[in-house]
């Protein structure tokens, strides 16, 4: 069982999921909470990740494979270096998210729900951050910025392109 | 612990309280705004000043004001400065030591109806302690209805005070809370679980987030308290992913409760052991329903199930369960504390107490509200939320993609379950979003529809296939390639959806596209596209 090494530290990764699974006893019913700390771990979840779950779990790969794919938050491809995660929640909508959206893709040059062919960036939508008291709301690399204008993310999005974070 | 040692715990609290408190916002909203910044900026200028002996700065939940954020909070009744940015933090300490006068900074009238027109009960504390100091929780009574419930209460007792309060759940639906946990705690099979439906799905909607980062000790107090009233030890609370804030505080606050010894075995003294952990989603909508969440803690795809049996008879891993909302939950410390008649006198007939709501869109001032079940919607959007800026309300969306949006001419409904379902809307967990003349209905029906198309879980056809098509009608519609005909199949597939679907996500699907046709039914007509009857012959059957 071992997983093709990735950027050489695949076997420390792997080593702290299965301290995780450990963690949680084998227990299938913690599916979720693995499938959390693999992404967290990996990025991602590819096809040996989500097969070494399911051994160590004894579940039916399809049942793994299953869970992954039915959960929005789960990714079955490796994401950009930054993502930008525009809110389209309702408050946001109304507050005008989608030319967030459009501006964003523009500037990254890919759709929502991809990544850059170079892989700096990804684009992602949520469906409601909870943040609809400062509407529109955009996720830079995990930090929440409310009140966001068009220009507020072009200028994010072109200094993560000419320079790395920012 | 028992009674003595919780009170000693709270007056030491009381005790080591300095005479001047600045309440620093550190909810999700204000932490987007750099209020953590803003704290340490502010603790760095009392320390400077050695003010440290009489001014202490407090993290706190959320001071309500969200669109206006950072707030930070003179207590007791100072000023509430609005938008404090880090480099004039230090201002406010200066005003403090009587330097000078806070300049560059605005305040917020606390006689405001935004402020005066809210009564607090599942938001008592928010925004006054610490969330994660329990001490600060117990300091303003904390637990104490939980110690009362188990020591001095029979679990029958405690039901029929919950009964007796009118309270009816605050996930949307408005079962009778007593009269579920009268089903659950009659069940003879056990283990039994009480689980806390924190998978708070409804875009434009978070209160439950600010009720369990606020003051996450209420919402573990609540599901105690359930727990000894149905009789069963474990408690599990589902929140959604996207919450990361509201599961760290949820865990420091259960770390926190488990090491003084109120959650865990023989709590106070009584034979009732109770433990609660927490169970984290990843983005499903569907989860909100309650047999979805139960397939989702047991690990699986959150996909509903047929009810009968309910989970109240057959839950989490087959055995009886109670499922409540966050702010259900929430509501129950007070209602024992004050007893139920106080919280029936609240509210109108058939909705007792209050509600929180997430007022958002388009209006002046977005924040989290709580008002007396009854209220009316005019009151809530023009006075308390100021109105539209520079424009006119247009319609007021409730309930999320499972309600509807209400006219500005029909703002005079009172705001409880039943007015609102008679306008075709429904309460919903309280997400409340103001559109102003600009919005165009059409648009906001296609979005609610992409919205549930995305989210249904592909259990059943009407639901799966239905949104599809429902979605394709309503885009040809807003792209003006529609005809009168489109619009007929629209209504009948609204129909069809809601009779036929297995669970609330694809029986209420339909309901923001037939709410806005009740309404708005112009400016889907004038979308229309003339057709000939032999042209409409012609037209498939459904149209994508």
């Amino acid at each position: 069982m071992t997983i093709v090494a990735k950027k050489g530290t695949a076997d420390t990764r792997m080593k702290m999921l299965d301290s995780a699974i450990k963690k949680s006893l084998y227990r299938q019913d913690a599916l979720i909470e693995v499938l959390h700390k693999a992404q967290d771990l990996f990025g991602y979840l590819d096809t040996p990740v989500l097969k070494h779950v399911a051994r160590s779990l004894k579940l039916p790969p399809s049942q793994v494979y299953g869970v992954a794919t039915f959960y929005h938050l789960f990714s079955l491809k490796p994401q950009g270096e930054h993502v930008c995660v525009v809110c389209m929640g309702t408050a946001c909508y109304v507050k005008g998210s989608d030319r967030l959206l459009a501006q964003a893709e523009t500037n990254a040059g890919c759709k929502a729900g991809q990544t850059r062919r170079d892989g700096k960036i990804s684009v992602l939508t949520a469906r409601c951050i909870g943040a609809c008291g400062i509407a529109p709301a955009v996720v830079f690399d995990q930090a929440t910025a409310g009140k966001q204008t068009a220009e507020d993310v072009a200028v994010r999005l072109k200094g993560w392109l000419a320079h790395g974070p920012n | 612990m028992d009674r003595t040692e919780l009170q000693t715990i709270g007056q030491r609290e009381q005790a080591s309280r300095k005479s001047c408190r600045i309440l620093c916002c550190t909810g999700s909203g204000c932490q987007a705004a750099h209020s953590l910044d803003v704290k340490s900026k502010l603790e760095a200028a009392v320390q400077k000043r050695g003010l440290g002996d009489r001014i202490e700065v407090v993290g706190v939940g959320c001071l309500a004001f969200c669109g206006q954020g950072p707030l930070v909070e003179i207590s007791p009744d100072g000023a509430i400065f609005e938008r404090v940015s880090p480099e004039l933090a230090e201002t406010i300490i200066g005003e403090l030591a009587d330097e000078a006068p806070a300049s560059g900074l605005g305040r917020i009238d606390r006689n405001h109806p935004f402020y005066t027109g809210q009564l607090r009960i599942v938001r008592e504390f928010s925004g006054r302690i610490d969330p994660e100091r329990i001490e600060d929780a117990i300091a303003l009574g904390a637990y104490q209805a939980l110690e009362h419930a188990v020591n001095e209460m029979s679990p029958a007792e405690v039901v029929g005070e919950i009964t007796r309060s009118g309270l009816r759940g605050r996930g949307g639906a408005g079962y009778p809370t007593g009269l579920k946990w009268g089903t659950v705690a009659k069940m003879p099979s056990s283990p039994k679980y009480v689980v806390c439906n924190g998978d708070e799905g409804d875009p434009g909607a978070f209160m439950d987030r600010s009720v369990m980062e606020d003051d996450p000790h209420r919402v573990l107090e609540g599901m105690a308290i359930a727990g000894y009233a149905v009789g069963a030890s474990q408690g599990i609370i589902y929140v959604r992913a996207e919450y990361p804030l509201a599961v760290a505080r949820l865990r420091k606050a259960i770390q926190q409760a488990t090491r003084l010894g109120i959650l865990g075995a023989g709590m106070f003294g009584a034979q009732f052991d109770f433990k609660i952990e927490i169970r984290i989603g990843a983005g499903a909508f569907v989860c909100g329903e309650e047999t979805a969440l139960i397939a989702s803690v047991e690990g699986k795809r959150g996909i509903p199930r047929v009810r009968p049996p309910y989970p109240a008879e057959s839950g989490l891993w087959g055995q009886p369960t109670l499922i409540n909302n966050v702010e259900t939950y929430a509501n129950v410390p007070t209602i024992l504390r004050r007893g139920s008649a106080w919280f029936a006198s609240i509210g109108v007939e058939r909705s007792k107490g209050t509600k929180v709501f997430s007022l958002t869109g388009k209006i002046r001032n977005s924040g989290l509200i709580e008002v007396p079940m009854g209220t009316t919607l005019r009151y809530i959007v023009e006075t308390m939320g100021g109105g539209v800026p520079d424009g006119k309300v247009k319609a007021v969306q409730t309930g999320g993609p499972s309600g509807g949006c209400i006219p500005a001419d029909k703002l005079d409904v009172s705001v409880d379950y039943d007015s609102l379902v008679q306008l075709g809307s429904i309460m919903g967990s309280g997400g409340m979003i103001v559109m102003d003349q600009d919005t165009n209905m059409v648009e906001v029906a296609r979005f609610f529809m992409e919205f549930c198309m995305d989210e249904s879980c592909g259990k059943c056809v009407p639901c799966r296939a239905g949104t599809v098509q429902m979605h394709g009608l309503l885009d040809r519609l807003a792209r003006k390639q529609a005809t009168s005909l489109d619009l007929d199949r629209l209504v009948q597939l609204c129909h069809m959806t809601q009779e036929t679907s297995l669970c609330g996500l694809g029986q209420t699907a339909p309901n923001p596209v037939l709410s806005t046709l009740r309404y708005f039914r112009h400016e889907y007509e004038a979308l229309l596209q003339p057709t000939s009857p032999r042209l409409a012959r012609s037209l498939p059957v459904v149209a994508s």
